[in-house]
């Protein structure tokens, strides 16, 4: 009856996890803090993480960490973007990118108030009592009967659509 | 990056220029607003007033009230 993927979602096997349901993105790590909690991530209000991505490096990173050291104008433009790639985890654009968690919290959110009606239809025929002798529908028109009578608000309000000589509503 | 120079963006003066034009458009939208209430709700409004009480008569009123049989001292 459930679809594989929530139930597997539910029991934790394998298929993808809840944080990847949204967008398409590199597995991430299993061990270690996950973010928002480790120390390199960084988002739009906190854009300068306390460590950098890569902390184990090869040698060729090495080297290349070195050669950082010097003038950077000698750096090339791919080596820029390596020692970028090493820094931070990801590029602004693709910190901001925009998801498709919308769609699943509108569609949680009207199930909900769906499931909902369906409580408050059923507490209106099981629990609540008959209703009160003023609200039946003869007593609501005995009512309305005597406040045109009264003439409740003549300039603008309820006997101000009632006519009088007609004996029913101006059209 | 790019080949060729952008121009140069204003640089100063930002908020003064904000603050001018929201200045007056604050202005004529709550002139607007307010005229707009006048013209719309308030003026009919006294007109309509004015011709009910035009051809108003209490005593009328008074009679079919009593007729009606809402008043419980007078019958």
């Amino acid at each position: 009856m459930l679809s594989r993927a929530a139930w597997s979602l539910m029991l934790r096997k394998g298929g993808r996890g809840r944080r990847e349901m949204h967008s398409p993105e590199a597995p991430a790590r299993g061990e270690g803090k996950m973010p928002p909690y480790a120390n390199w991530y960084a988002q739009r209000s906190y854009p300068m993480p306390e460590e950098p991505f890569c902390t184990e490096l090869s040698a060729e990173q090495q080297a290349l960490k070195e050669k950082e050291k010097g003038s950077w104008t000698q750096l090339s433009h791919a080596e820029k973007v390596a020692l970028y790639r090493l820094q931070y985890h990801q590029t602004f654009a693709e910190m901001n990118r925009r998801s498709n968690e919308w769609k699943t919290v509108m569609g949680c959110v009207f199930f909900f108030c769906g499931f909902t009606a369906l409580l408050i239809w059923w507490q209106r025929v099981y629990v609540y009592p008959p209703k009160p002798i003023t609200l039946t529908d003869e007593w609501k028109a005995q009512q309305l009967q005597r406040m045109l009578d009264m003439k409740v608000n003549p300039v603008h309000g309820l006997a101000s659509h009632w006519d009088y000589e007609k004996k029913e509503w101006k059209k | 990056m790019a080949s060729e120079v952008l121009a140069k963006p204003q640089m100063r003066g930002l908020l003064a220029r904000r603050l001018r034009i929201h200045m007056v458009g604050a202005f004529l939208v709550s002139l607007g607003v307010a005229a707009l209430y006048k013209f719309a709700v308030a003026e009919p409004r006294k007109k309509a007033y004015a011709d009910f009480y035009k051809n108003y008569s209490p005593e009328k009123d008074f009679e079919e009230m009593k007729k009606a049989g809402i008043f419980r001292s007078i019958k």
